[in-house]
């Protein structure tokens, strides 16, 4: 149906996207600023049902995390701690395996692995994670380890990123997550994470491996104490990268969860900037194929409503979320597949269960 | 086809409950949000959201209605059940005044072995030792009261109005159909009942809310038909002041049905905006759908937030949040870019919340 805006600025932002031209900052701004919330949805929602129709995707997954040692601490993190205190924990390739044997009844496909900086676990380690996953779980996809994680392995090994990345690919990760890009801002990097990699050098990472043939997710932490300006940054430098390597799969916004952490005196997020998140990136992020409305931050009623606001996807099963609880997150820690499939039917959406790589799961 | 409904109500026509049904069976959510949106701004065009601070007071939790759906309630037999205390009164009101409350809203259940002459008893203590106003009781309570007494409900009415009721809630509709109402609270006054009493209501002037619970055994049609009925009493007497839908909780209820979607909520909610000309004011429910969709709903055809809800024992008793301060209300509001204001029971503006 034909738009109403009650915004006269979004016309021209509208006019742009059914031709097919790329939004710039400026429009970014538009749209983060308008009052017109349900027109700025029309337009996403344009642009989301082109490219998916009424498809809603989701995957039955699993997280893993495989230890809680740190030694970045951001401030904005409610999950690392130090080595030796007293919530601290590093899996065993013991515990790895038994983790994962708990749902080899249930249909995963893609387990999805990330973990902190835990500076007594050698390389080997990781090279072990990977090789245990594959033996006790050969038919799920390993999704795993962040740009963070990446340089870290790099420096602890002293082999080059590409090295370290033939060698983790060799021993059976197929996907990694968009994590630790946080936002991409030398300001905020200084403010909030500075001991973790910052923007260059999260850019160059997913650079080469996407070159190395690994497709990535792409992420950004928001509602803490970023602008805007530096929101819409964050999306025209995934998008620059993705027209060199078009490695991105799908983009996660991830709404800030305070409890617990350094900033907790910030509020949660908004509903209308979490959806107004979902609108922007959509329209900016023009080549990356997939959003998504990630429920563990978002709250199970507000990520099935963003499937209106220019979102086609939900994440998954997860079974086991443990870093977003961390920070007092009022999600369930996982959901049945039913759930999944009920959310998304009660959209008015069609659900389609997906594999990492988003290809449809066939029926049994 | 949806479309042309959308529009139709827009440009200020009425549309049908068969045109209703349409909408809700064939509109996409998202258009629907955006003409109750568009509805709802050409209403009331000042970029406003109003809230109240009241203070719930449930009187009473023994009832003989035993509804499936409630998990508030004890039956007169059972242990556990109470009658509220002078004492328990003059706290609880004294309280909501400092907290800058305006009103309280007096439910309670159907209890057997109370008159009308308790219930008199209750609101003069109420109003003559403080200066508030009493938005309270619903139908069932009223015709119950009619019942027990043996006396008419204008007459009912009229000696709690004497006695300081201000304003009745809409509360105990459900579903207006009774099909429905046989099947989740048979022993409640019927949908025709339920009218009646606001209908008689109005007449004597007094104000009154409507709600509607949903999201269990009803289909569409029947949701229609509850906003069928409420628009032809307010057709005739004007005397609704905001409709409120929720949804059904069904933890430590009787119904073993899933809670209705957020997705559901916004659409019912938008429809109603839609459907229902007449009303000038939609209430969206953070009790039953959380912050962020009670947020989401101000773009869905919602104006309102409802109640800071000082103290709220019935949906507390399902397991649900309960309780806002004032400065999260204040904060839902403006981070969705309105003004907030503090109402009072029948809508009128107090002041601006900074």
């Amino acid at each position: 149906m034909e738009p109403v805006f009650s915004d006269n600025n979004l016309e021209k932002i509208y006019e742009k996207v059914i031709n097919n031209k790329r939004l710039d900052f400026e429009d970014g701004l538009i749209l983060y600023n308008t009052k017109d919330l349900m027109g700025a949805a029309r337009i996403a929602q344009y642009k989301r049902k082109k490219l998916h129709g009424n498809s809603s995707f989701f995957i039955y997954n699993q997280h893993l995390n495989y230890t809680n040692i740190c030694r970045n601490r951001c401030l904005f993190c409610a999950y690392a701690v130090d080595y030796c205190t007293k919530d601290s924990y590093q899996y065993s390739m013991e515990d790895v395996e038994e983790e994962i044997l708990e749902k080899t009844n249930e249909p995963v496909k893609e387990i999805h692995m990330v973990g902190g900086l835990n500076e007594t676990l050698p390389y080997g380690y990781y090279i072990d994670l990977l090789k245990t996953i594959k033996k006790v779980r050969p038919d799920a996809v390993i999704k795993a380890f962040t740009a963070v994680e990446i340089d870290h392995l790099s420096k602890i090994s002293g082999k080059s990123i590409e090295h370290v990345i033939s060698e983790l690919k060799d021993n059976g990760l197929e996907m990694m997550p968009g994590g630790g890009a946080e936002v991409l801002s030398d300001r905020v990097h200084k403010k909030l994470f500075p001991k973790k990699i910052n923007k260059d050098r999260w850019l160059e990472i997913i650079e080469k491996v996407h070159n190395y043939g690994i497709k990535t997710n792409c992420t950004m932490l928001y509602g803490h104490i970023e602008s805007i300006e530096e929101r819409l940054d964050h999306f025209i430098y995934l998008r620059e990268l993705q027209d060199r390597t078009n490695g991105f799969t799908a983009f996660i916004p991830l709404a800030f969860h305070s409890k617990n952490t350094k900033l907790s005196h910030i509020k949660e997020t908004a509903a209308v900037d979490d959806l107004k998140t979902i609108i922007v990136s959509r329209l900016m992020l023009d080549n990356i194929d997939h959003i998504k409305a990630y429920w563990v931050m978002l709250g199970e009623k507000l990520a099935q409503t963003a499937l209106h606001f220019g979102a086609d996807d939900l994440d998954g099963t997860i079974l086991k979320e443990k870093i977003t609880h961390s920070a007092g997150a009022k999600s369930a820690v996982g959901h049945a597949k039913e759930t999944m499939i009920r959310l998304i039917k009660n959209a008015g959406m069609d659900p389609v269960e997906r594999d990492a790589f988003y290809n449809r799961v066939k029926e049994n | 086809m949806t479309e042309s409904i959308l529009k139709k109500a827009y440009s200020g026509n009425r549309i049908s409950g068969e045109e209703a049904l349409k909408l809700y069976e064939n509109a996409d959510l998202l258009s629907l949000g955006v003409y109750a949106d568009l509805i709802n701004k050409k209403k009331n065009n000042d970029n406003v959201v109003t809230f109240v601070i009241d203070r719930n007071i449930n009187y009473t939790n023994i009832c003989v209605s035993g509804c499936r759906f409630c998990a508030f309630y004890k039956k007169p037999e059972e242990s556990g059940g109470y009658w509220i205390t002078e004492k328990e009164l003059e706290e609880k009101i004294k309280e909501t005044k400092q907290l800058k409350g305006t009103q309280i809203l007096l439910q309670g259940g159907l209890h057997p072995d109370k008159s009308l002459e308790d219930y008199v008893a209750l609101l003069k203590y109420m109003k003559s030792n403080f200066d508030i106003h009493i938005h309270g009781f619903s139908p069932p309570e009223i015709f119950y009261i009619s019942e027990i007494e043996g006396i008419s409900i204008d007459d009912v009415l009229n000696t709690l109005i004497n006695a300081g009721l201000g304003s009745i809630p809409g509360g105990g509709a459900e579903i207006l159909v009774n099909e429905i109402r046989e099947k989740v609270s048979p022993d409640k006054c019927n949908a025709d009942q339920w009218l009646y009493v606001m209908e008689r209501a109005h007449n004597l002037g007094l104000k009154t809310t409507a709600t509607m619970m949903f999201g269990h055994i009803e289909k569409q049609e029947h949701i229609i038909e509850h906003m069928e009925r409420l628009r032809e009493v307010q057709d005739k007497t004007g005397g609704f002041t905001a409709f409120i839908p929720w949804t059904f909780q069904p933890s430590n209820t009787d119904l073993s049905s899933k809670t209705a979607t957020a997705a559901e909520y916004l659409r019912v909610l938008a429809l109603s905006r839609i459907f229902l000309d007449n009303f000038r004011n939609i209430q969206a429910s953070w009790v039953t759908q959380g912050s962020k969709i009670a947020q989401t709903a101000l773009f869905f055809g919602a104006n309102d937030l409802g109640s800071t809800m000082i103290e709220e024992n019935v949906v507390k008793a399902a397991d649900v949040d309960f309780r806002m301060p004032v400065e999260e209300m204040i904060r839902l509001i403006t981070s969705a870019g309105y003004e907030a204001w503090q109402r009072d029971c029948f809508y009128n503006r107090i002041r601006q919340a900074d």
